[in-house]
Formats: C-alpha cells, structure tokens, sequence
C-alpha cells in the first residue's frame, strides 16, 4: 500500500476556514497536497448529502471545517451544523460507515497552522486506514481509478 | 365503537366537517383508510389492533385537503404526526378536528389542536424493548459487520417508496430523490442508492419522527429502516434530552444551545 495516496474533500466555510487555509499559504506552511478545498458560505450549508457524495465520487477521507462556535458570520450557521454533524455521525455510525474518515473540525482565519494540522493528522490517519474500498465497492467504482491524471 | 361511529354520522349530518377520514375493512383482511363524506358512510368505520398505518399521511394530500374541513379518527401516534404537523404549518384548527382513539380505548372529541397536545404530552415517545435489544445487537457487531449487515438488509430495497408514501413527515411535493438535476441519488434498485436513500431519509426525519413504525409496516420486503429512526431518537434523547411535537416553539433540528456536547470536532 505504499503508493497509496490518499484522497480527501475538505468542506471549509468561507469566512473562517477558508481564510485560514489562506493563511497557511501566505505564511508558507508546507502541508500535505493531498486536499482538495471546496468552498462554501457557512458550515450550515455543508449537506450531509454532500458528505455521502464525496465518497461516493471516490473520497478516502472528508474534512469538515469552519468558524469556532461564536465566530459564525450569520450567527448561528455552525451551532446548526453541530447538531446536525451529532445526529449523522450518530447515524453513520449505526450504518457501519467508517465515521473516522470525517474529520471535524473549528479552524479560525488566524490559525493557519492549525489548518495545516488538522490536514496533515487528517492524512496520516487516512494513509494509514488505507483507501475506502467498502463504500467504493458499493458505489461500483475501481479502487484505483485516476482522476486529473 | 358504536360511540365512534355515532360520533363521526353526527358530525358529517351537522356538515361540521365535509370529510372524516378512518379505517374500514379493505380486501384480504388488510385494514385500509376510509374518507367517509356521507353520513351513512360511518357504519364503515372500523377500529381494531390491526389499524396500525399512519392515518395523519391524508391530511397533508391535497386531494383530501381541497374537500373542505377533515376530522381524523386519530391514535396517539397519528395525535402526534398531527401536532408535529401543525407546527410544521400543514394543518391548523380551521381545517382539521380531531376524534381521539386513546390508548384505554375511549373516543374524545379534541376541541382543538392545542387539547390534543396536552393530551400527548401525557405520554413520553418509548422505543419497544424488541426494537432496543435489536439496536443493541447491532451496536455490540463491529463496524464491518454492521456494514455488512445493512448493506444485505437493504439489498432487496427497489425503491418503491412504500416508505415515503406511508409516512405523515415526507409531505414535500418534490423530494430530493426526485431530483434529477443534480441527481442525488442514484435511481436503480443499487447498493449505493439504496443506502444513501436510507440515510437521506433517516436524516430528513431526525427530530421529527414520532415513531409510529408506518414506514417498516408499510415496507412491502420487511426492511426495518425504522431502526434508523429509532436509533436518532435515541441519540435525540442522549444528546438533547429528547423531544415531543409541540404546537409552537423550536424543533430539536432548527434550534441549538451554545454549549451543545460533542467530543469528535477538534
């Protein structure tokens, strides 16, 4: 499994997240490119639905990323999103998905090194599990395929 | 029963209602629903422990609803899609009363909606022991088994949408397994469609879900996806101390507490 490398969506919240993965970059953090950010207007718009594709389009890992609870620019968008992550965790769960694929996390604009954390834990973590092959089974999708080359 | 059946003749002879929606004897001794709009029609009605499906699915159906004012002959589970459908704005006083079928089989006639909420606020929602032995089994499997398990208990699914269809909470007109642009789900009677159809559902109703088992009643294959729900209302309980539909105020799902406990966001 050493040419294995891993796969991961992460969901960021524009205000918070997003300005902080910014931040890494400006400040020139090294941080494992294995990433892709899709950007979103607040963590209370991040689906659950969305989550389920991301692995269904062949993730190996999630992160789901945004402002520290107070910090939400519409007020409550991530206190939302809290009790909607504990609910489908809880459900996922039950469902026997490998729920510590999904890494959640608060990554303020100002904590650009936290960012680069939680992504690099996030992929030694993945590298290690190794890739999601159950849920690419299901979704009828060869283990290997190449996207973007 | 006589009492039931007095009460609904002497409501549709007022012309107080213009519908009573109830149970009567459907073919193959299957209860089925009854919308009784004559008088005569209440020597129909029926009620007995084999009236299980959720008759509170009508009130919502503009069929129904165009008829003019309904009455429903309603259980307490049915009592309670009511209440949660009333905060949910699809029914009020005006176009609703309810015949209360009570669990010591007495008939009470709820002067409103609100009556019918004190009266359900009696009881608390309880998950059947069967039901917890089951959700226990499967929480003491490993996380592959349990994979496993749901994948082969789902397999069978063809997406009729038995489900939907008998449940009084999946009233949407459009729903988002109907979307074909972005399809979200994949259509085919398929793993990954039958899953993600499963959990959309599950998700959807979480904090809404009275637990009236219509949905594994109706399931023409006996999948229990109602474990899925039963398994958020437990979670509701343990991590937000529960809930029960109430005419006004929050629902457990559009509200939140700033210091609401979790112990995987780091």
């Amino acid at each position: 499994m050493s040419d294995f490398e891993p796969r991961i969506v992460a969901f960021v919240c524009n205000w918070c997240t997003y300005a902080g993965a910014d931040l890494t970059g400006t400040s020139r953090i090294k941080y494992a490119s294995n990433v892709r950010i899709v950007r979103f207007p607040c963590t209370g718009r991040i689906d659950y639905m969305l989550l389920l594709k991301a692995f269904d389009e062949g993730a190996d890992g999630i992160i789901v990323s945004g402002c520290h609870p107070n910090d939400c620019h519409y007020t409550s968008g991530n206190f939302h999103a809290r009790r909607r992550w504990i609910m489908f965790r809880e459900l996922c769960d039950l469902m026997g998905i490998e729920i510590e694929r999904i890494q959640f996390s608060w990554v303020s604009a100002a904590e650009g090194a936290k960012w680069a954390d939680v992504v690099n834990t996030t992929v030694t973590k993945i590298r290690e599990l190794g890739p999601y092959t159950e849920y690419k089974k299901v979704a009828n999708r060869p283990a290997k395929e190449v996207i973007n080359g | 029963m006589d009492e039931l059946k007095n009460k609904v003749k002497a409501l549709l002879e007022a012309k107080t209602v213009k519908v009573v929606i109830g149970y009567e004897e459907g073919t193959g001794k299957k209860p089925r629903a009854l919308f009784a709009v004559k008088p005569e029609d209440a020597s129909k009605l029926i009620y007995d422990s084999r009236c299980v499906f959720n008759l509170a699915t009508y009130i919502t159906k503009r069929e129904i609803k165009g008829k003019g004012k309904m009455a429903i002959t309603a259980t307490l589970p049915v009592m309670r899609s009511i209440i949660q459908l009333a905060s949910e704005f699809q029914v009020n006083d005006n176009n609703l009363l309810v015949i209360g079928l009570t669990p010591d089989n007495q008939v009470i006639e709820f002067k409103n909606l609100a009556e019918v909420e004190t009266f359900i606020h009696k009881f608390e929602i309880t998950i059947e022991s069967k039901y917890k032995e089951a959700l226990e089994k499967l929480g003491k499997m490993s996380r592959t088994d349990r994979w496993k398990w749901w994948i082969d208990e789902l397999a069978p699914c063809f997406k009729c949408y038995a489900c939907r269809a008998a449940c009084p909470m999946c009233y949407c007109h459009r729903c988002t397994v109907d979307f074909n642009q972005p399809q979200w789900i994949p259509v085919p009677s398929h793993e990954l469609g039958n899953l993600e159809w499963h959990i959309m559902r599950a998700v959807h109703l979480t904090g809404r879900c009275i637990d009236c088992d219509a949905c594994a009643n109706a399931c023409p294959l006996g999948i229990p996806i109602n474990l899925l729900n039963k398994r958020l209302l437990e979670d509701a309980k343990k991590h937000f101390g529960g809930y029960q539909p109430v005419l006004k105020g929050e629902h457990m799902m559009s509200t939140y507490k700033p210091d609401d406990k979790e112990n995987f966001i780091r």
